[in-house]
């Protein structure tokens, strides 16, 4: 299936012509090429999973990881070397149509979106390198092709986020989201640096074959600093997933990151982008689960507590963007927990399986939720819930679009986040009760929050408008559509017929009694949200003042992100760089410059000697004749 | 005519035609022709050292040998290994582009800085060492002219400072050099010759130090490096891009090439001492850069943490670390000498370098400001660019060894990484980004055709070795074989 490498390399040379004929090319051809290329590469990746999931990959039971395509990049020496290819396997393929099914989406949702806006040339152009960026990830044969578009997905990611480059706040958000996760990328490089210096090799398949024997043999022994080395390789490699997955306390990029163009959110911020953590750990699984379980342990109480934290957050904000994207935390934490209570093998494997299940429903209906507040974004012109009211009258596409996707993220049977979610729910169940008491109390917040947003924007009472709110154009609503019906579809998907933990298919059915559960609890949710938002009253206010403290700190995100202002500023600039900088110039610099001030005064001082005057010379001259001729007596 | 002998004779040839030329377009004409035909030659050499590499295992190749000073056993002695190659076609792109972005300069300019290039091309394929020291002065004197002369604010000061600071280093280096020829048991100073008889242990510790000091101050070593700042951000613009894209790489090579390949044990031995010094230089010069104010400043600030990088994977001592080191000198060079290009076509038209009084220049320069984008990009060390495949070749490299210290040395050569994002885009964000702060900038024009063309060159080479690393790589890997092979003799 070597036809397979072009998904990648069509977007690429997309890039190439939108980003060098920039101004020269119109905006309407620079976004023609762009959405050109995303469709070839979607109807490539749709071919591709087809002829894997239904021809090729599957032999003797066993979907196979098939290296469709494979060059040798970069020689580092006689055993490590960077390879770049195309490794399908199932989750690869599954993320090559989540991928370029979204970002289709979003490059034809774009064209309404950003119509007269500056720089529609270099946002197709940046949404091209993008695709390229994120495809490149999911193919990756070995771990570093994986950083390097890793790192690639984040530099796209700061261009887009700063696509309006002259408003402050989104220069401040670009640089904070890259180099959060430039510094959680710390982590994964050297995670990196030790998995290959014990194992010898990049290769994701020698690193996973046989439950990750070559790694579980040649990292046992080593340990520092009270941990074996294992558990250090997998923390920072879990640390760079952290940090583009935004689990706590990595999670202050992704708020902030709202600040790019709506379809960019969709699509990086929702959809692909942050859930690449989430991949990494899915990808290196049999390691960290054969070689570091603590560390997969440590995964599920980080993922636990982000999504409960993350929740809670979400029913605190204002800007509709923002409850979506403490939304997107709080989800993609419930990814890697389900990660962090799987097993190996069949139903033990259950939470691998309902991990990448929901990642697949979820891509879908946030990518939805996101291309929906574009719409009313682009319909009212604010991200805030206060200008914003009784729009379902004018917008009836987008309200029940955007309904479908909250009902599918609330878990309502039929729609697809039900049956995800259900997984992961018995998954949790199956290995841990707290944890799964932790996910049944956030999807019931879920619900809740995700009501309150749906019920302000289109229900209530309807605000002063400047120009009469409208319903998007129809290049803006036949995605929307689209990503709605495939939102109530995907849920039917028998998934744990394609992905498994170790590649064999088998039946999954769905677990009635936690599904039950999960439903009532949502249901709650969605009831005391319709009580609390459906009519506007004082109630919402009157409730909030009880535990006003707890809910201002809501409002200010629990200060996080103060405290890591604290370390930047305070820390880093203050009391490590300006002392650096000055230590530079004063002791250092100082020190050599008093050389130079020093000889200078010296040869001031005995440049005296070197008066001119004979009369000196002579005096001198017979002074030591003198002085000599004593010592040579006396001694 | 040996083809190394060639690539001094160009710019001499160019220097000796511009003292009768006439008129800045004849100067223009003869200097572009000049550095045109110097890029042309040193590629051809390439091609042809490629072809020889083919058929020969000998460790240098295109050699010649001209007795030059009989009672000393003297020797203009030339010769090639992939290593020098690489930094001759850097020095050759960098000159070149330096050309375009010097384009209004005067006759004299050009005359200093065609005798800087003949410097550089004659260290770079010296094997003499005697010949070797004397082009590496040859290459800092007119520095000095060039900085006091053309150069901006405190020109005098710096271009003292840095003079003698490099002079100094050359004192260092001049009884090192002699130390090797009255210990080694060879009959002539030629590298080659006294590799293989060797030079005694207890002589080898401080001749290793000297050297490596004497060197290391061109190639910024902590705490020898305050030469930098002060000295760049005086320079006028070509200069910077050549002083920082090439001269600081003689440093570099010269450890390389002297003190460790003719030391070995020492260099064994000593190693941590000056690993550690680097490992600070490396995320000194990285949290020192982020709180400049002034472009340059911030930039040269940078090139102390990049070529501690460089130093730093030399130490390592082994075959992949040193390729980096290569590859780090490569990518250092051709990366800061368009961040100098651009920071001067900036500074040409604000007449400031203070991030502080600038703002927006993306609507008003945008040909400068994507180039200094991508330049920031390539710094920071993004894949795709030149910088990523040499710091991780470096990073993979000094993780092979197994000792503890090296290891941490290295995990906190890494963090730089981090640090080196925070201060470029935060000089991208307050330069290029944001309201316009100036609103007499908003009468300024972009970039003209030679800046263009100068800036143009080296992301095209930037982003070739990015992309496309294992042309260039394996050329240096395999030609470090040799080397690494007799550094571990010991």
């Amino acid at each position: 299936m070597g036809f397979s490498v072009y998904i990648i390399l069509v977007p690429m040379l997309m890039f190439l012509v939108i980003g060098l004929g920039s101004t020269k090319l119109s905006p309407r051809a620079a976004g023609i090429f762009g959405t050109l290329g995303l469709s070839v590469s979607a109807v490539l990746s749709y071919i591709t999973a087809f002829r894997y999931f239904f021809a090729e990959g599957l032999q003797e039971g066993i979907y196979s990881s098939i290296t469709a395509w494979s060059v040798e990049w970069l020689r580092f020496s006689d055993k490590l070397h960077i390879d770049m290819g195309v490794l399908l396997d199932p989750i690869s393929v599954m993320m090559l149509v989540v991928i370029t099914t979204v970002s289709l989406m979003v490059h034809i949702y774009s064209f309404g979106y950003m119509k007269g806006e500056r720089g529609f040339q270099r946002y197709y152009a940046f949404l091209s390198l993008f695709s390229f960026s994120m495809l490149g990830l999911v193919v990756a044969t070995n771990i570093f092709q994986m950083y390097i578009f890793w790192e690639l997905v984040g530099a796209s990611s700061y261009l887009l986020i700063g696509f309006y480059y002259t408003k402050p706040a989104a220069i401040a958000a670009s640089k904070k989201a890259f180099i959060v996760t430039r510094f959680a990328d710390l982590g994964f490089l050297i995670g990196i640096l030790i998995i290959s210096f014990c194992t010898g090799t990049f290769d994701f398949g020698l690193l996973t074959a046989d439950n990750a024997s070559l790694a579980v043999t040649s990292m046992a022994g080593g340990s520092f600093l009270g941990l074996s080395t294992a558990t250090w390789a997998m923390t920072l490699l879990f640390m760079g997933a952290a940090g583009k997955s935004a689990m706590f306390p990595l999670h202050i990029w992704l708020p902030d990151a709202m600040e790019g163009p709506t379809p960019v959110s969709a699509l990086i911020h929702a959809a692909t982008m942050v859930v690449a953590g989430v991949y990494l750990v899915a990808r290196m699984f049999p390691l960290y689960l054969f070689a570091a379980p603590d560390v997969l342990t440590l995964i599920t109480y980080v993922g636990a507590f982000t999504a409960l934290f993350a929740a809670i957050i979400a029913i605190r904000q204002t800007d509709i963007k923002r409850v979506l994207a403490f939304s997107t935390i709080s989800q993609i934490a419930y990814m890697m927990v389900a990660l962090g209570v799987s097993g190996m093998g069949g139903h033990a494997g259950e939470g691998y399986t309902a991990s990448m299940f929901h990642l697949f429903t979820h891509a879908f209906f946030k990518a939805l939720l996101f291309l929906g507040a574009g719409s009313v974004i682009h319909a009212v012109h604010s991200n805030e819930m206060e200008a914003m009211g009784g729009l379902r009258k004018y917008m009836p596409v987008t309200h029940w679009t955007f309904l479908i996707a909250c009902l599918s993220i609330a878990g309502i049977p039929p729609f697809s986040g039900f049956f995800s979610k259900d997984e992961i729910l018995s998954a949790a169940f199956s290995h841990d009760k707290v944890v799964f008491v932790v996910l049944l109390l956030v999807a019931g917040i879920t619900a809740f929050y995700m009501f309150r947003l749906y019920y302000r924007i289109f229900w209530g009472a309807e605000r002063q408008y400047e120009k009469h709110p409208h319903e998007a154009p129809s290049v803006m609503f036949i995605p929307l559509v689209f990503l709605a019906l495939l939102s109530c579809l995907t849920g039917w998907i028998p998934f744990s017929h394609f992905i498994s933990s170790d590649s064999v298919p088998y039946d999954l059915g769905i677990n009635w009694w936690i599904a039950a559960g999960g439903i009532l609890v949502s249901l709650i949710g969605i009831i005391m949200a319709t009580r609390l938002y459906r009519r506007e009253s004082d109630l919402p206010e009157r409730i909030a003042s009880r535990w006003a403290g707890f809910w201002n700190a809501a409002a200010h995100r629990f200060y996080i992100d103060q405290a890591w202002l604290f370390v930047t500023k305070k820390i880093i600039f203050r009391c490590i760089s300006t002392p650096i900088a000055w230590f530079d110039r004063h002791v250092i610099d100082g020190a050599i410059s008093g050389l130079g001030t020093g000889t200078e005064k010296l040869s001031g001082a005995i440049k005296g000697i070197q008066s001119g005057r004979i009369q000196t010379y002579a005096a001198v001259f017979v002074w030591g004749v003198i002085i000599i001729a004593v010592c040579v007596f006396i001694f | 005519m040996n083809i190394l002998s060639v690539l001094v004779i160009i710019p001499l040839l160019t220097m000796l035609a511009l003292f009768v030329s006439k008129g800045q377009k004849f100067v223009r004409t003869v200097v572009t022709a000049g550095f045109g035909l110097q890029l042309l030659c040193a590629v051809a050499m390439a091609v042809m050292f490629l072809q020889e590499r083919a058929v020969s295992d000998a460790p240098m190749l295109l050699c010649s040998d001209t007795v030059w000073y009989a009672p000393f056993n003297i020797h203009y002695t030339v010769g090639v290994d992939g290593i020098s190659v690489v930094m001759i076609l850097l020095s050759a792109v960098v000159a070149f582009a330096g050309v375009f972005s010097a384009w209004n300069m005067e006759r004299d300019f050009f005359a200093w800085y065609s005798l800087l290039s003949i410097g550089v091309f004659g260290y770079f394929i010296s094997l003499d060492l005697f010949a070797m020291f004397m082009f590496y002065e040859i290459a800092l004197i007119p520095m000095f002219l060039l900085i006091g002369v053309w150069g901006t604010g405190k020109k005098i000061y710096a271009a003292t400072k840095l003079t003698l600071m490099l002079m100094g280093g050359s004192a260092f280096l001049l009884t090192g050099i002699l130390g090797i020829y009255f210990t080694s048991g060879a009959s002539s100073m030629n590298i080659m010759e006294i590799v293989q008889t060797g030079i005694p242990v207890n002589h080898q510790y401080w001749i290793f130090c000297l050297t490596f000091i004497g060197f290391g101050v061109l190639g910024a070593l902590f705490p020898f490096h305050t030469w930098s700042p002060d000295g760049h951000a005086a320079a006028p613009t070509s200069v910077s891009m050549l002083h920082a894209g090439v001269l600081m790489k003689l440093g570099g090579y010269g450890c390389f090439r002297v003190a460790i390949f003719l030391m070995p044990q020492a260099a064994q031995e000593l190693s941590w001492i000056f690993l550690i010094l680097t490992g600070i230089g490396v995320v000194y010069g990285a949290y020192g850069a982020v709180v400049q104010t002034d472009l340059k400043y911030m930039n040269a600030y940078s090139s102390v943490s990049h070529c501690g990088m460089v130093l730093f994977a030399i130490l390592m001592l082994n075959q992949t670390a040193m390729t980096g080191a290569v590859l780090q000198m490569l990518s250092h060079g051709l990366m800061t000498a368009l961040f100098f290009s651009l920071i001067g076509m900036i500074y040409g038209r604000t007449h400031t370098r203070d991030i502080r009084e600038m703002g927006g220049l993306m609507r008003i320069m945008p040909f400068a400001s994507v180039g200094y984008v991508i330049a920031g990009f390539a710094s920071l060390g993004l894949p795709g660019f030149s910088g990523f495949v040499a710091e991780m070749t470096i990073f993979i490299g000094s993780f092979e060894h197994a000792d503890m210290f090296r290891r941490v040395l290295t995990i906190l050569a890494t963090t730089s990484i981090v640090v080196t994002a925070v201060y470029i885009l935060r000089t991208v964000g307050k330069v290029l980004y944001g309201p316009v702060q100036n609103p007499e900038h908003l009468k300024l024009d972009d970039a003209h055709w030679y800046e263009r063309f100068s800036a143009v060159a080296l992301i095209v080479c930037i982003v070739a070795i990015g992309v496309w690393p294992s042309g260039v790589q394996g050329i240096i890997y395999d030609s470090l074989a040799p080397i690494v092979e007799h550094l571990n003799l010991f």
